[in-house]
């Protein structure tokens, strides 16, 4: 391993604990998600000199949060990009820490999506706002979100073998860290989900088809929710009450539908190299992989696209013996139980850097022995069309 | 409940629609580095170049992929039954989504890589919708 830079270590989490938040704002959930972080970190309120927001609260976005905070920050970063905005957000604070423009930094999300009966990935709103281009080249033919990904997983297979019982596999094992997670359990018993259990591959193959080919058990839940990460200089870091979490390497990109182009291959294979480059690892020395599961075949492609296995042996991949957090091969994915199983308010991102902090401090509820090399990447946007990936890599001391 | 219609004004994309009209599918070249610019737009998103110039397509190509669609909550397509949802790859060299219509049964009778030519559907808000039928 190459010597690694330790300019900025997360030192505070928190995650929202309710799926199901009646009666409360996504504004209420920022605030009190970053008042319990803060506390993790052992800083206090005053402490915070840069604020990231995602526009998820309401009014004019970094502004009117700031506001409400009642933070006069010296860094204002307002990074949306969908559900790897947290990505890009830790890859930025990591930049301003470095470069001394802030100290600490705090991201905050949060999220009524499942309360306020937002179908995600079933459509049904009219587009809202000004008319665009690709709205006016996409709306008029049905294709759901979750459609857009199933177009994926279908090419996927087409070009590779790929089959049902490979993408099932993901599912299975995500499932069985959320029972093991007692948010997760309550998460999906509030959520009115049937049958919380371990499930198998059968059980994913048997559910109904929602958009051929991703069975409900191939998508994610719609809930409530969010949390807060904090990301502090060494110097504020030696002093917190956690150990830190460092940021040793990041990566942001963009990728699109182009006319030649391959809907199987993500942004990821743009934003993977320059954070693997940067922390000076290779991803097979990776032991807690925290992947954006929208969809199983997200993560699939994913896994690919970052390097993990080559394009197209995705499924042989992850038919071996990884993927659960006590498999004898790397990586162990998604350990809190993912947007498949513990929850997905719409921006899942901030989510992947939570649970790696916490697999690197040693505290998840799925909790890999000895791991001490984590990557988020985060996706945003949808998968088969425009999306966003930010790609973070994680080390503890 | 009509289908999502496209909206006005929008000048990349109001001259595609017009164009549909005559039942015509249109798509931008860049007169500078002759490549294909699919959604339509101000420029060439290969270089940049501000000259493009439209030409009209035969319509034909193949399934690039495509998804069954179960369950849409919008009124349009909520009773619709299953649908097949695609990425056409056009002859000329665009990818455009549509929905692939005349087959039995989309769950089994689709098929990436089978070729298609459009179908017009007629719209009450004037324009007409491009999907595509098996060639």
């Amino acid at each position: 391993m190459v010597s690694q830079r330790r300019d900025a270590a997360i030192v505070g989490i928190h995650e929202y604990p309710l799926r199901k938040a009646p009666g409360v704002t996504p504004l209420q959930i920022k605030a009190e998600s970053a008042a319990r972080a803060l506390a993790d970190a052992g800083l206090s309120w005053k402490d915070v000199d840069g604020l990231y927001d995602a526009q998820d609260g309401a009014g004019m976005s970094g502004l009117s949060l700031s506001e409400y905070f009642g933070f006069k920050p010296n860094v204002l970063d307002t990074t949306a990009v969908g559900g790897s905005s947290y990505e890009f957000q830790a890859a930025h604070a990591h930049r301003a820490i470095a470069a001394g423009k802030c100290r600490v930094a705090l991201l905050t999300y949060g999220s009524t999506a499942a309360s306020g009966m937002v179908h995600i990935g079933t459509g049904g709103r009219e587009s809202a706002g000004a008319p665009s281009p690709q709205g006016n080249m996409t709306e008029a033919w049905g294709a759901t979100l979750i459609a857009n990904y199933a177009m994926v997983a279908h090419r996927h297979m087409h070009q590779y073998g790929t089959t049902s019982e490979h993408l099932a596999r993901i599912s299975v094992a995500t499932r069985a860290h959320a029972m093991r997670n007692p948010q997760a359990v309550k998460g999906m018993t509030d959520l009115l989900f049937e049958n919380i259990r371990e499930i198998t591959v059968d059980d994913v193959l048997n559910s109904r088809m929602v958009a051929d080919p991703l069975h409900l058990l191939d998508c994610c839940m719609v809930s409530d929710g969010g949390g807060a990460v904090v990301i502090a200089s060494p110097e504020v870091a030696r002093d917190c009450k956690q150990k830190p979490v460092w940021i040793i390497g990041t990566g942001e990109a963009t990728k699109y539908v182009e006319n030649d182009g391959d809907i199987t291959v993500s942004a990821a294979v743009q934003s993977a190299p320059p954070a693997f480059g940067e922390a000076g690892v290779h991803p097979g020395e990776i032991d807690i992989a925290m992947i954006y599961d929208s969809f199983t075949i997200t993560v699939l492609c994913l896994l690919e696209d970052l390097g993990f296995c080559k394009k197209g042996e995705g499924g042989q991949f992850v038919s071996e013996d990884r993927l659960h957090f006590q498999s004898k091969l790397r990586p162990h994915i998604n350990t809190d139980g993912g947007g498949l199983s513990s929850n997905h308010p719409g921006m899942r991102g901030i989510f992947l850097l939570i649970e790696a902090a916490r697999q690197l401090r040693g505290q998840s509820t799925s909790q890999v022995e000895g791991a001490k090399l984590a990557v988020a990447h985060g996706n945003g946007g949808q998968l088969g069309g425009t999306h966003t990936g930010g790609t973070i890599i994680l080390a503890r001391d | 409940m009509p289908r999502p219609q496209p909206r006005f004004p929008e000048p990349d994309t109001q001259p595609f629609w017009e164009a549909t009209k005559n039942h015509e599918l249109k798509y931008q070249v860049c007169t500078a580095c002759s490549k294909v610019v699919f959604f339509p737009r101000r420029h060439c998103n290969h270089c940049g170049s501000l000259e493009t110039e439209w030409r009209t397509s035969k319509g034909e190509g193949a399934v690039y992929t495509y998804s069954v669609v179960r369950l849409n909550r919008h009124p349009a397509f909520r009773d619709l039954g299953a649908y097949a949802v695609a990425y056409i790859d056009l002859d000329e060299g665009f990818r455009m989504m549509s929905n692939v219509v005349g087959v039995a049964d989309p769950v089994n009778d689709v098929r990436i890589g089978m070729r298609v030519r459009v179908k017009w559907e007629d719209q009450e808000s004037g324009v007409s919708l491009p999907l595509f039928e098996p060639a």
